[in-house]
């Protein structure tokens, strides 16, 4: 489904403020997968995101996305193929155009001269329903408008409309109150599932990186520090995970000292 | 001062509050929609104007209006083309297509910095042998004008409700969604522009024959005095229906006319038009911005009170 192939990233190559951000990764991700992905800032998870999204191109190291090598494909025709939230609600919407319109351009049906007709605006209108928002009702009002919960259930709606092959969720519940972000959560579960995407999610929850998907990883450093899926994950506890954390924390710091000494 | 004279005095600055009414719906497509601020405004207004006038002068003023907008599309290619592909920053790569234009529109003009039409077929004269002895004849200049700018508001409201259209305004709004809508932003930046400057260029080109003569200089400041009009037409309805949106545009486009004549009946120079532009540019821009800051100086006034 996704090989990634010892890719690498280097922001600000030969300065002071040089940081190897990814370093020669590798994942390969099945079809249908659910990854949850933890690591500590820094890590390197949104970058990880960028790199498949085509926010940027890696240094080095392939990219396949079902056969299709997508390493230097530019980010929005991987668009088609990839869907993504971020943790900040505005990003993924036009605040000043309508619920509407940006559903409909997410949608991307008919040529470029084709307006939004009849059919579609009722199409569009059974599939925001299922959101059980209201947003049903609300179609002609701007996207500004609406609340962060209900502008990340629009953006989640608008990445799965065209069904992805591979949806990226970069902590998109975190920025959200503590009953939408169950809320947005419970929709991204159905839409998952009942659309069979493979999907890799970012969080910084630790009992819902356990509890949800069906294999984690963590990362440090940019790289997979930790990746578990099956028997042994279910058997796993947030101490456990947090014990790794500090694993890994504690070789770095044991690193940092060999290269002091 | 007469009735007749007073009347006169309206219908030209209707009639130019009606042409560069054009350039500023050319503006609300970039600066409004696309949110770029497309500052070869000046130069693709004379370069419409030049285009048109040469091509009038060879009989042509139909011919004219549409060689003004290809120019236009042309001139904004290579304006889009320096900002989105080459790296140029979009308020540069503006800044030195004006330049260039300048160069341009003097050779267009074959060598000379101005051209007169006073023996050519302009659209306004064809208008006026078409509506001759009816009661209007004497407004042939406001109908010819009137139907252009119907046109522009009536491709603009369709235009903006399809699909490319929409991609044109997310460009402005938000690029990211644009992107994962799987459209490239590169794509509607360039479209946008083109179809701006075509409006520009025909704005140029309808003041030329409109008033028979073409300078080099005749587009100049225009982009100021297209923005201080969208300003003011924005007081009206800066949210809302696009097409209410553009009209309202036009609308601000003849008040500032209007005003601007008034003050000329007050004695004011003429040669203040593009101060007074410049001065509602500031005003309408950094009001929203003053306002906001408000309740700080106050908090801060009423802080250095109580120590």
């Amino acid at each position: 489904m996704l090989k990634i192939n010892n890719i690498s990233k280097t922001f600000n190559p030969h300065t002071v403020n040089e940081h190897l951000a990814l370093d020669k990764l590798s994942l390969d991700v099945k079809d249908g997968d659910f990854i949850t992905i933890i690591g500590a800032n820094g890590a390197g998870k949104s970058t990880l995101f960028n790199a498949i999204s085509g926010s940027f191109f890696t240094d080095e190291g392939t990219i396949l996305l079902d056969g299709i090598d997508i390493t230097l494909m530019s980010e929005h025709k991987r668009a088609k193929m990839i869907g993504r939230l971020f943790q900040d609600p505005m990003r993924g919407s036009a605040p000043n155009m309508s619920v509407e319109e940006n559903l409909a351009l997410a949608s991307g049906k008919g040529g470029w001269l084709s307006r939004i007709s009849n059919s579609d605006r009722n199409i569009l209108k059974d599939k925001i329903a299922l959101l059980d928002m209201g947003l049903e009702n609300r179609l002609n009002q701007p996207v500004g408008l609406l609340s962060g919960g209900q502008r990340q259930a629009l953006t989640l709606m608008m990445a799965t409309i065209n069904p992805p092959k591979l949806l990226l969720l970069d902590e998109h519940t975190a920025a959200l109150d503590p009953s939408a972000a169950e809320k947005v959560l419970a929709i991204t579960k159905s839409i998952v599932e009942e659309k069979r995407i493979t999907c890799l999610m970012i969080t910084h929850n630790m009992q819902s990186a356990l509890e949800l998907g069906n294999r984690t990883i963590m990362m440090n450093r940019g790289k997979i520090i930790y990746d578990v899926e099956g028997e042994e994950r279910k058997r796993l506890t947030v101490r456990d995970l947090l014990e790794k954390f500090h694993e890994a924390a504690g070789k770095e710091l044991d690193n940092d000292r060999m290269l002091l000494s | 001062m007469s009735a007749s004279s007073i009347f006169n005095l309206i219908q030209t600055a209707l009639e130019l509050g009606l042409i560069s009414s054009i350039t500023v719906l050319a503006l609300f497509l970039s600066y409004s929609m696309l949110n770029v601020c497309d500052l070869s405004t000046d130069g693709c207004f004379t370069l419409g104007a030049a285009v048109g006038a040469v091509v009038a002068l060879s009989g042509h003023p139909y011919l004219a209006i549409i060689a003004a907008m290809l120019a236009g599309i042309l001139s904004g290619l290579i304006t889009s083309f320096l900002q989105t592909k080459m790296g140029i920053n979009s308020l540069l790569s503006g800044i030195i297509v004006n330049t260039a234009l300048y160069s341009v529109n003097i050779a267009i003009m074959g060598n000379s910095s101005q051209l007169n039409l006073n023996k050519a077929e302009t659209v306004f004269t064809k208008m006026k042998d078409f509506i001759a002895g009816t009661a209007l004849a004497e407004q042939y200049k406001l109908i010819t004008l009137i139907i252009v700018v119907a046109i522009v508001i009536v491709f603009l409201v369709i235009f903006l409700k399809t699909r490319l259209g929409l991609a044109i305004r997310a460009t402005g709004d938000n690029p990211d969604m644009v992107k994962s809508s799987s459209i490239n932003p590169v794509f509607t930046t360039i479209i946008g522009l083109c179809i701006a400057s075509a409006f520009t260029a025909l704005s140029g080109c309808l003041l030329a024959q409109s008033q028979k003569a073409v300078n080099i200089d005749i587009g100049s400041g225009m982009v100021t005095i297209a923005l201080a009009s969208l300003l003011i037409g924005n007081v009206f309805s800066s949210k809302g229906k696009i097409g209410i949106r553009a009209v309202c545009a036009v609308v601000g486009s003849v008040i500032f006319r209007l005003v601007y004549t008034v003050a000329l009946r007050f004695n004011m120079p003429a040669f203040m038009l593009k101060f007074v532009s410049a001065v509602i540019v500031v005003i309408a821009i950094s009001a929203p911005y003053i306002k906001s800051q408000i309740p700080m100086i106050k908090r801060k006034l009423l802080h250095r009170k109580g120590e």
